[in-house]
């Protein structure tokens, strides 16, 4: 478990990226902290590993306030994967995945096959291992930049924008692969994006933030959608427009449900069950 | 080409000499420029002061400065050590700018990835910063390299011996054969040293090679999935 009490973050320039933010992110599930630029998530993601420290107030682990740990042992205990993947260009892609493993002082051998057990978690071919970066596609190296993350087998796994720079159809691949590996790992994932629809997607439990990181609403997909708490959270999720404003249309086979555009989304099946 | 075939010993041991007397400088001024251009990269105040002391270093006429130096560490004018000194000098003034400039060209997001997985400070400099810094170092080091080596001729007219001395010699004697030999030589020491340079930039940044093949792969119009 995360959590964050009262914190506030003022940088030397005097602007004020997070103020008076507390939350609790529960244990092995997907906080997703969604807002525009400015919104001060990036600056969230980057207290819990020490990356940034707050102004004041408290972040902790476990109950335990980060502050009180020292920032290069706590980095090497939490998984972080960043936008453009981070990746070192002059280390291979094992030697890149064995990162965290090698800086814990694990030998050449057990790197190695701790570096290609993690190439298959994330489905990468094998005969990959000694290539370097530049020499993969944008989306063969977010997935290397996936298992750096999970090279040590960290509880916490961070995640910033990861699938911010690659096309929609590989962002859609690596984004199930996300779910599918969180399905099976269950870590405490917190992932930063400001796309609404990845949110909801990866989401367990969404956060949805506006300048200064206020928070405009914090819940479930579902209880977003249901329920938005304002027309900030309204029209940021679009549930005015597009395809989350549906409207039941019949038809001589059956009932459908259209968008505000008209387009037909889908056909209704039955009724959900009450919750 | 008779007095070079006459005095090839002549030749060669100046040469070895002359190889020496610039190394030394060369490795010398790469040893100091390091830290002293991380220092200037790191700490932004400091940044432009040392950059332009160092820089300026390089406009003292080197015939004053070998003039000057031994009563400075009390050295005959004429020992190799004054003149190891002042190309060292030269080499700094060259080699610094090169070394901020090569911290500068390492991509802020992968010292951020670096630090985000839990490199320390020393650890981050030795793995990260410096090899990726690799190429621009390089680069000034090439310079350097054949600036010191043509610089290292000037020593002769302190009575510190080298190739330097055909020049001096042969003029003396009108002997044009002997200058050319000098030049000859000269160059291709440089020539040579550059070459070894390259090599080493090789064997030590293997991934360069990597995102070449692979931009010119891009360029001749295959796809980016047929050159990986």
């Amino acid at each position: 478990m995360i959590e964050f009490a009262d914190v506030t973050k003022r940088f030397p320039d005097g602007t004020v990226a997070v103020e008076g933010f507390s939350i609790v992110m529960p244990a092995r599930r997907t906080t997703v902290l969604v807002g525009s630029s400015g919104s001060g998530k990036t600056t969230l993601l980057r207290m819990i590993n020490r990356m940034v420290d707050p102004t004041s107030g408290t972040v902790s682990i476990d109950g335990e306030d980060v502050a009180g740990r020292d920032p290069v042992r706590l980095r090497r205990s939490i998984g972080y994967v960043m936008q453009n993947s981070g990746l070192m260009p002059h280390f291979t892609v094992a030697e890149n995945i064995a990162t965290v493993p090698v800086l814990e002082g694990a030998s050449r051998r057990d790197a190695r096959r701790r570096a290609l057990e993690l190439m298959q978690t994330v489905g990468l071919d094998e005969g990959m291992a000694d290539r370097y970066p530049s020499q993969l596609s944008g989306g063969q190296q977010q997935r290397v930049g996936v298992a750096r993350g999970l090279a040590a087998d960290p509880n916490i796994l961070l995640m910033d924008e990861p699938f911010g720079a690659v096309d929609p159809i590989v962002r859609a691949e690596l984004q199930q692969e996300v779910i599918r590996l969180q399905r099976e790992l269950h870590k405490t994932v917190v992932f930063v994006t400001h796309d609404i629809d990845e949110a909801f997607l990866l989401g367990d439990q969404v956060v949805i933030l506006e300048t200064g990181a206020q928070i405009a609403q914090v819940g479930s997909p579902s209880e977003i959608i249901e329920d938005p708490a304002s027309d900030f959270v309204v029209s940021f999720i679009g549930a005015d427009r597009g395809r989350r404003a549906l409207r039941l249309k019949q038809t001589a086979r059956g009932t459908v449900v259209v968008d505000t555009e008209g387009r037909t989304q889908g056909a209704l099946v039955a009724e959900a069950d009450a919750p | 080409m008779s007095w070079v075939l006459d005095n090839l010993d002549l030749i060669w041991s100046l040469t070895l000499v002359h190889l020496r007397q610039s190394l030394i400088p060369i490795v010398l001024g790469f040893v100091i420029s390091v830290p002293i251009g991380w220092i200037a990269w790191r700490f932004r105040l400091l940044r432009s002061p040392i950059v332009i002391v160092t820089g300026l270093l390089y406009t003292i006429p080197s015939l004053a400065l070998l003039a000057i130096l031994p009563g400075v560490i009390g050295v005959p004018a004429f020992s190799e050590v004054n003149l190891i000194l002042a190309l060292t000098i030269y080499a700094v003034a060259l080699l610094v700018r090169s070394v901020v400039d090569g911290f500068d060209s390492v991509d802020a997001d992968v010292r951020l990835a670096a630090a985000a997985m839990g490199f320390g400070g020393p650890r981050r400099f030795f793995t990260v910063d410096l090899p990726l810094a690799g190429p621009v170092l390089l680069a000034g080091l090439r310079v350097t390299a054949a600036s010191t080596i043509a610089l290292a001729t000037v020593g002769v007219l302190v009575g510190v011996t080298n190739l330097g001395y055909l020049f001096t010699n042969g003029l003396q004697r009108r002997i044009v054969a002997e200058v050319f030999a000098g030049m000859v030589a000269v160059a291709l020491i440089a020539l040579v040293v550059d070459l070894a340079l390259v090599l080493l930039g090789r064997v030590l940044m293997p991934w360069l090679r990597a995102m070449a093949t692979r931009r010119r792969g891009i360029r001749i119009g295959l796809g980016a999935e047929a050159t990986t």
